[in-house]
């Protein structure tokens, strides 16, 4: 069974961020991910919230489970409107160079999550998409 | 996901017997002028109200007749099921108690026109019929069969009136078509679930992590390594470590012929992993190639503890944890 | 929140807890060198073990307070991390690099003797 919620952490202060991934954590939990992947699930909603709170000051972390064609998931979404980010090719890049503690880390979380989405425009604001899947 | 169901050998009624009786029911029909003709277009609101009302009264008087004849049909349908034999990997009971179900959510389903309770009822009896072995198109011919069934009772039932028999038809059989679809994909889906979780329970098995001594693991990698099992072998290297409480890891891989950069990420990942639970590592049977695309990825060789093979390894992982190597000529000596 | 930090001879234990929010690990970073140069600590034994996430953050608290603790000539060692927290670590990239760590508190004690040991 599929629980249909959808969970929204306004991301506000450093304390949301303790928020957000705890919550994320409980969502795995419950849809059945492994106690590693809960941890993945969790460190990189800690990284996306952090980055809200760094560079944009407030934002949104949006949880969900979703069904896929023949397996579980659970997405997250960071929207903010901060100031977006100028060059995101640049932001992405870092390969797999040990340099997660510096800039936005979202190299990094993209190799936690299974898949990733990002949009963002200077000026406008960033959302990033990331999903897992159980297997 | 494509699959064959060969219905060769099931008695099911064909689309052509269905055509031959539409037809028949027809040329009466040229010749008489009912207003029950213009089915076809429904040219005026009045006559599709009248329509839909006509259809649903149709699919409840179906739904009425299914719930009426209900043990004499499913006696029947349990009947089939054993002379086309399927199921056999099913008591007579079990067959029986199953049927029962199945019957009772594919005549909701009709009723309802919803499907969501159909799928749950699908997914959950595939759960329960998938360790007993039975395959695909055993679930799919026995749907069929009740589908079969149950569009014969229509048959006997209204034999006497083609154009009703028509109009029930048309009711039923889009619905019949769709219950069918669903439970099979329900049972394909939940097999392929099965399927994954016997292919990682087999990694998991395949990459054991050997305590050949206090405090030092083995981890001896062979043949291809695909980033998922790349990933499983860090993860249960990692637990290995806590639970024995090892301080050294020696990483053999001799036995692996080439690894791309991601997987030699994993590699450098695992070292550094291990790292942080206190466990130092050493890697043995670098060969050149592999050596080359670790420097590929900005890999610091020199970094790295790496030994030439693995019994090389161990000697100095030994020698790490404070055990003298000592050669059998002097311990002769000592003695 | 309150972190408990425990004497044991020159030796000091602070014990992190699970959600600490980034100003507690602050608090905690400044109140642990303060107890290290009051006390005369050789030491730090960091246990992380409650830990159940590790970001970027935490790692680069972790990384000044052992710096911030070799300033004052005294070693810092990491214990207890957990094994989806190092390898959610990793993939992030945060390698703790330069940090001595050990597996638990009766590791990171027995390193902590044997490096007191060597600098005598």
């Amino acid at each position: 069974m599929v629980p249909a919620l959808e969970i929204r952490v306004s991301i506000n202060s450093d304390q949301d961020i303790v928020t957000a991934r705890h919550r994320g954590r409980t969502l795995a939990a419950e849809l059945g991910f492994s106690a590693g992947d809960a941890t993945l699930i969790a460190t990189a909603i800690s990284e996306l919230a952090r980055n809200i709170v760094t560079y944009a000051r407030k934002g949104l972390i949006t949880l969900r489970a979703i069904q896929g064609s023949s397996r579980q998931g659970i997405t997250v979404v960071a929207s903010d409107d901060g100031p977006g980010i100028p060059d995101i090719r640049q932001a992405m890049r870092d390969g797999f160079s040990t340099s997660g503690s510096l800039g936005l880390g979202l190299p990094g979380v993209r190799r936690l999550m299974d898949d990733f989405e990002i949009s963002s425009q200077p000026g406008q604001g960033t959302t990033v998409a990331v999903k897992k899947w159980k297997p | 996901m494509v699959f064959v169901v060969d219905l060769t050998g099931y008695p099911a009624m064909s689309m052509l017997q269905l055509d031959g009786v539409r037809k028949e029911e027809n040329r009466p029909m040229a010749k008489r002028e009912s207003p029950a003709k213009d089915l076809g277009t429904g040219n005026s609101p009045g006559v599709d109200l009248a329509r839909s009302e006509a259809s649903s009264e149709l699919l409840r008087e179906l739904v009425s007749h299914l719930r009426q004849n209900r043990t004499q049909l499913r006696e029947e349908w349990v009947g089939r099921i054993s002379e086309t034999r399927l199921l056999t990997a099913m008591t007579k009971e079990e067959i029986f108690a199953e049927a029962t179900s199945v019957y009772d959510s594919y005549v909701e389903a009709l009723e309802t026109e919803t499907f969501e309770a159909l799928q749950a009822y699908a997914r959950n009896l595939s759960e329960r019929i998938i360790p007993r072995g039975v395959e695909t198109h055993e679930v799919v011919g026995i749907v069929l069969l009740l589908r079969d069934v149950l569009a014969r009772s229509l048959f006997a039932k209204y034999q006497n009136d083609f154009r009703k028999l028509n109009r029930i038809l048309d009711s039923y059989e889009p619905a019949a078509n769709r219950i069918a679809n669903t439970v099979a994909v329900g049972f394909v889906q939940e097999r392929e679930r099965v399927i994954r979780q016997q292919q990682e329970a087999i990694r998991e098995l395949s990459t054991p992590v050997l305590q050949v001594r206090e405090r030092l693991l083995i981890l001896p990698i062979i043949g291809v390594i695909d980033p998922q099992r790349a990933r499983q072998l860090t993860e249960q290297l990692l637990r290995g470590i806590r639970t024995n409480r090892a301080k050294v890891v020696v990483i053999d891989i001799t036995g692996v012929a080439a690894m791309d950069v991601t997987v030699a990420n994993h590699l450098v990942q695992t070292v550094e992993a291990s790292r942080l639970l206190g466990a130092t590592v050493i890697v043995t049977g670098l060969s050149p190639e592999i050596a080359q695309t670790l420097v590929t990825i900005g890999v610091d060789l020199g970094k790295m503890n790496t030994v030439g093979d693995l019994q090389g390894g161990i000697e100095q992982a030994e020698r790490l944890l404070g055990y003298k190597v000592v050669t059998l000529a002097e311990s002769h000596q000592a003695s | 929140m309150e972190v408990p930090i425990l004497k044991q001879g020159e030796v000091l234990i602070a014990t992190f807890q699970a959600a600490l929010s980034d100003a507690d690990l602050n608090q905690l970073r400044s109140g642990l060198i303060q107890q290290v140069v009051k006390l005369r600590s050789r030491g730090v034994i960091v246990d992380v073990t409650a830990m159940d996430v590790m970001d970027s953050f935490a790692s680069r608290t972790l990384r000044e307070i052992a710096h911030m603790i070799r300033l004052r000539g005294a070693e810092t060692v990491i214990v207890g991390i957990q094994p989806e927290v190092a390898f959610a670590m990793v993939q992030l990239g945060l390698t703790l690099e330069g940090v001595a760590t050990a597996l638990d508190l009766e590791e990171g004690l027995a390193y902590l003797t044997h490096k007191f040991k060597n600098i005598d």
